[in-house]
Order: C-alpha cells, then structure tokens, then sequence
C-alpha cells in the first residue's frame, strides 16, 4: 500500500507538463457559456491538439488509437490538465468517455471505423439520447419506439437530458424494438446522425440558467439497422458495458476544483467581516470549514483508493458508489457553509466588487446537481444495500 | 501509486480479526462488565504475544499498525492499546506486555485516566515533550459509573504536571510529534474498526428481523441508513490507511493534517454508525442484551482520546 507515484507515472507527469506549458498560451479565450457554436469549435480544437501530442483516448486501447494509460496515468492526465487550467473534455465528454468505449468493445468493424477516428481527433461530436421524461431513474421503462421497415427502424418518442444535442453530430440512443418483451430485454443501442429528418431539439434550461441540456423529440426518424450496435433487443446489456469503463477517475477534475474551493472559503471567511470581526474568527464556522477539510482530503484518498482497486481488478468496487454518496452530500454542506459567508452577497451570481461571489454563488448551484446527476443518491443507496450489503429487494 | 492492502496486510487483519474473536469473544463481556474484568494480565500477555505491540520491532509500519488496530477496533478489544504500542521500544516490558502503559490526558477540572487497575504507568504529553508517569505517583478517585464499560476511568484529584508527579521524559521534540500523530493515527484506526463492525451488525440484523411480514432491511428507511453505514465507514478507510501511508513516507501528504482528516472522519464514522447501529436494532438496541450500543460507546471514548473531532477540525482548518 503506497500513495507515492512510481518513476514510470512521475516521468509521465513531467513530459505532460512540459507540453501543456508550450501549448496553453497558444490557446484562444474560452468561449461564452451558451455560445454553442463557439464552445464546439474550442473544445474540437483542444480535442485535436490532444491527438497530435498523442494524449487523446488517454484510457482507450492502444490499437483504436488511444494511449492505452494506466487508471492512475489517466488520473495523473487530469491532475496535470486541472493544475495547468487546461479546458476540459467539454463536448466531447459522450464521445471519449461514453458512446467511443461502448463502440471499442461492441460495434462491428465497419463501425470502428466510420466513428472511432473521428470521436479521437474531436471532429465527431456525439449526445446521449438514454432518460425519457418517465424513464429516470427507472431508466429501462423507456418507451421510444423503433419500428423495424426494411432496412431502417424508424424512431418515434421522446428523449430528455440530452447535453450538446443541438451541436452534435451523433446520437447513442436506447430504443424499444419489443414492447412486448420483459423491460430490460425489448431495449436496441443505435447510432442515429443528429442531421435525420424529424429530429426536433428543445433546449431545457437548467436552474443555473445554462442552456446545456435539451428534449429530443423524434417523429418517424429513420436510422439503418446497419447502425445498431451489438443485437436487436440486447442494447441493455450494452449500455451496461459503458459503466464497465470506470476506472475511479470520473470525479477527479471535480475533486480538484472543490479542494481548491474548500481553500477559496477560507480565504473568503478571512476576508468578510461582520460586527467588527471577519468571518473566519468564528470558531464554529472555522471548525466546519476545517470538517469538510477532513472530508475532502478523505475523498480525495477515496479517488486514490478507487484507482488503485481498479488497476489491481479491472473493475473499481463498491467505492465508487461510496465516492458518489459522500461527494455529494460533502458540496451540499459546503455550497450552504459558502452562502452563509456571503449573506446577502450571495444573492448576485456575478462577483461583487473583490468578492469573488459568482464562483461561490454558481458553486452552490451546482452542488446541487451531483446528488441527482448519474443516479440519484437515493439510487445509489438502494443498489450498496441491496447489492453490496445483499439487503432485501422488497421496498 | 498502489493505495491498496498488500496480500501479507490482508493476511495480518485476517489474522487478528480471528484472534480477537476468539479470545475477546463478544458474548462474554456482559459478565466480564459486570466483574470488572474486561481486561487482565494473561490476555494483555496474549496480545503481546501475538506481536501487537512489538510491530515496529518486528520491522513493520503504520501501515501495518493500522490494519492491526482497525481489527482490534472491531473486536471492541478493551485497554490502553495505543498508548503501550507508543510506549513500546522506550519503556521495559511494554513491547512484551509485562508493562502496561496507559495515557494521561490532561483536561481541567475532569482529568480521567482509563484502566487505572490495570496499567504500570502512563504517557503525559505536554507541550514538545512525551513525559512517563509511575501510576502510583497520581491520586486516583474510581469513577462508579463508567460510559464505556470496556474502559472503566478514575480521576486524577491530585496535580498532573510532569514536575509534581516525577516524570521521567522519554521522547522530545519530533520525536515527541510523531508518537502524538501516531497515537492520533492508530486510534482512527480503532475507530475506523468500530464503525465498520457496527455497520456489519446493524446489517446483519436489518436481514433477520421480520416486522410487517417481512425482513426490516427491506424497507428504504431502514436499508438506507445501513447504506450510510457503509458509506461512512469506507470514506474512513482511506482517511485511515491514508494518513498511515503519510507516517511512514509513503506519500506525499503532510503527515499531521492527513492524521487530523483521518481523526476527524474515522471519528465522526464510528459516532454515526454506533448511533445509526442502534436505531436499526430499534427497541432491543437501547437494552445492554445486544453489542450495538457497546459500538456507539467505544465510540464516544475513543473520540476523546488524542484530540476530539473539533480539535482536530480546527487543525484542519488552520492548514487551510
């Protein structure tokens, strides 16, 4: 048991950064938030910029084209690229980190490569089209239907959560082929081009006023059976190989930006004063401060912990379902701790004079999605006690 | 980077978590409680003999250490482990158990010192010195009614500084910094051991007992709090074997503040689960008939032990 990075990783880090810090300064301004259009082409350049340094598909396999890394080299990736400022995977988040690893492990050859080059080199933007308005949680009682005509299934319902869908080019969507069979075996993964007729896109504006999100509604869209990935009726299961993909490093930029939030806050508590006395000569709010502190060091061992369980297996454990419970009851509590300290500054969501309230403010907001997002904590409670804890099933 | 027990660490626990069981079986202590005799020399002598306390001697680490301590956490293993583990290559006999080293924590107007019966003598740290006290130096006054009964306390009504009480001073400066973080350490790793095994009996009784016709575990409310359990307990796993990574240089985390994190989670864990522990057993966990509330009670005096969780939460966020 060792938390000390090995020669081969250290070497790793240092090549990364010596080359993030020739190429940064070269990259434009990031773009504005909702400038869908603009945001595509900065996140497809930085994309591209990858693949020739040879960092693209840092954890895919080495003969698609990806690095090959290791859990923790992939982990030492975002330590380097979260330290540098360097952008993020952004749009191309369902792509590398989604639909491409299904399609390395699922699709035909044929498939490999009309797609797998593409989503690498960032030309290839890429949705998900999985939770309908009543397929959440619940999300193998989805209803869009396919309906088999000659050589297409042609498509009809409604999708929801679907990030990027106005700026992307592919779609991985779960279809109904059999509505007669038992819920989880009726389900077909397809690959549908955003640019189908009947394809009809309704942004979804989230509580951070951000326009990420969007409805998909299909009428009668027609995509070639050629484009189902593994067999008609077994899209579950492939949507399942996705999840098989996690090597412990899904929160690593998240955790590096709430330690260096956590050090934010205290410097904030430093500054705001109140009666005469600054915020941080509270001794009980210094000490929940210096909790969550705690916490997030523990977490950030958790992360390590996760990658390391996956390097050993293959597979990270129930870890990773604890991560995601802790995290995000940890960025409720200090999103809360954030606007006690701000008072009323906490009602303006840019900053206000030095006060660097929209990160504080946004911060809180966000928070709040992690209990929901990618299972809801309320999920994620139920499948450690019934799968891991082996507690009964009944309700 | 490797963050994960090697098969010899798995090994070691496996080894004292068999040990514990059968000779701290959890069935025997409602009498041992009601004789005070939770602890006595011949089992002391046993642990020592199975190498509890001559870890490091044996070429072994915090790593090691932790993984030995979470066990006897679990077992609710009763007596001054830590600090005769820190007296243990500084004072005669305490690596071989024929001296039993207890620890003098020093709080005004209330100091109490645990297993007085039992121990030769006591660590006092004070300021940047480890201080050895002869236990027949300090006026005791026993405390009737214990919390915990697996640590039975006396008070101290006499002085407690070094000088009135003619300590002997064993370790100063970083010398005296390691053992207090080491001692912080290995008590998370006490904790870490309780929380877990609150967990798992909790668990384990949520599957049995039927009510409404069916197990109680079935039910959300009930299955969710054995889900937090869970959650609590492995978040202070990696605290724990984390900050015993940092004590034995295999990170590249400051040692104190990764023992403070470990101190402050494990701690908040094994409150949480041996309170959490005895609302699933419900109506029977508030009776001395069943172990949950020995878990929440271990649990209360270990927190106490080497700095509480807010003592520890103010180092942290004087590191922020």
């Amino acid at each position: 048991m060792d938390l000390r990075y090995n020669e081969q990783e250290e070497a790793f880090r240092m090549e990364l950064r010596a080359w993030l810090a020739d190429v940064l300064p070269e990259l434009g301004p990031k773009p504005q938030r909702d400038d869908w259009v603009a945001r595509r082409a900065y996140d497809a350049n930085w994309q591209r910029m990858l693949f020739d340094a040879g960092y693209a598909g840092i954890n895919w396999p080495v003969e698609y084209g990806g690095r090959g890394a290791t859990p923790t080299e992939h982990l030492v990736f975002l330590e380097e690229t979260e330290r540098a400022r360097a952008p993020y995977v952004g749009m191309n988040f369902v792509g590398l980190l989604h639909a491409g690893p299904t399609l390395v492990v699922e699709a035909t050859e044929a498939q490999k490569q009309d797609h797998l080059p593409g989503i690498l080199r960032g030309d290839e933007i890429w949705c998900q089209g999985f939770s309908e308005p009543n397929a959440g949680s619940d999300l193998a009682s989805l209803r869009t239907k396919a309906v088999r005509d000659g050589d297409d299934y042609v498509l009809s319902g409604q999708k929801i959560w679907t990030s990027f869908a106005h700026v992307a080019d592919y779609c991985e969507i779960l279809v109904r082929t059999d509505p007669d069979a038992a819920k989880h075996k009726g389900i077909t993964w397809l690959i549908m081009p955003m640019d189908t007729p009947g394809i009809d896109i309704r942004p979804l504006r989230t509580m951070e006023g951000s326009t990420e999100f969007a409805e998909m509604f299909l009428d009668e869209v027609r995509v070639p059976v050629a484009n189902r990935v593994g067999a008609e009726n077994d899209g579950w299961r492939v949507a399942m190989v996705t999840l098989s993909f996690e090597r412990g490093t899904a929160f690593v930029s998240e955790m590096l930006q709430t330690l260096e939030l956590c050090h934010d806050l205290a410097d904030l508590a430093k500054k705001v004063t109140s009666h005469g006395a600054t915020a941080w000569d509270d001794r009980g709010l210094r000490r929940e401060l210096g909790h969550l502190a705690a916490e997030l060091d523990a977490l950030w061992a958790l992360t390590k912990r996760n990658i390391s369980e996956a390097t050993r297996k293959g597979l990270v454990g129930v870890g990773g379902n604890v991560f995601k419970l802790a995290y995000s009851d940890l960025r409720h509590r200090l999103g809360e701790l954030a606007l006690q300290l701000l008072e009323r500054a906490s009602l303006s969501l840019d900053d206000i004079g030095d006060l660097p309230t929209g990160a504080h403010v946004q911060g809180r907001i966000h928070g709040i999605s992690i209990s929901i997002a990618a299972g809801t904590s309320q999920v994620q409670k139920n499948i450690v006690a019934e799968r891991v804890l082996g507690l009964p099933k009944d309700r | 980077m490797d963050f994960w027990l090697t098969d010899d660490q798995q090994a070691l626990g496996d080894m004292v978590s068999a040990f514990a069981a059968d000779r701290f079986a959890l069935d025997g202590l409602p009498d041992a409680e009601d004789t005070g005799t939770v602890m006595d020399r011949d089992r002391w002598t046993s642990l020592a003999e199975l190498g509890v306390f001559s870890l490091a001697a044996d070429g072994m680490g915090m790593r090691e250490a932790a993984v030995v301590f979470e066990q006897l956490g679990a077992g609710l293993v009763p007596g001054p482990l830590v600090s005769t583990w820190l007296a243990a290559g500084l004072v005669d006999g305490a690596a071989d158990g024929s001296t039993i080293v207890g620890m003098l924590e020093v709080q005004p107007g209330a100091t109490l010192v645990e297993h007085a019966d039992l121990i030769d003598a006591c660590l006092l740290m004070s300021g940047d010195t480890v201080w050895l006290v002869p236990v027949g130096a300090l006026e005791l006054e026993r405390i009737e009614r214990p919390l915990d009964p697996g640590a039975p306390v006396w008070q101290v009504t006499g002085p407690v500084t070094p000088e009135a009480l003619g300590a002997t001073a064993i370790a100063t400066g970083d010398d005296a910094e390691t053992l207090y973080l080491t001692g912080v350490v290995l008590t998370a790793a006490l904790q870490l051991g309780v929380a877990v095994a609150a967990g798992q009996l909790a668990t384990a009784y949520a599957k049995e007992r039927e009510q409404f016709g069916r197990p109680i575990g079935g039910f959300q409310a009930v299955k969710h709090l054995c889900a937090d359990m869970l959650v609590k307990a492995e978040v202070a796993r990696a605290a724990v074997y984390a900050a015993a990574c940092a004590l034995d240089g295999a990170s590249d985390d400051d040692p104190a503040v990764a023992a403070s994190a470990a101190k402050v989670v494990a701690g908040e864990a094994a409150l949480a689960n041996g309170r959490y522990g005895i609302q699933v057993h419900g109506g029977m966990g508030f009776t001395w008939e069943v172990h949950a509330q020995r878990y929440w009670k271990r649990a209360v005096s270990l927190d106490v032990s080497f700095g509480s969780i807010s003592t520890h939460c103010e180092i942290m966020a004087d590191a922020l």
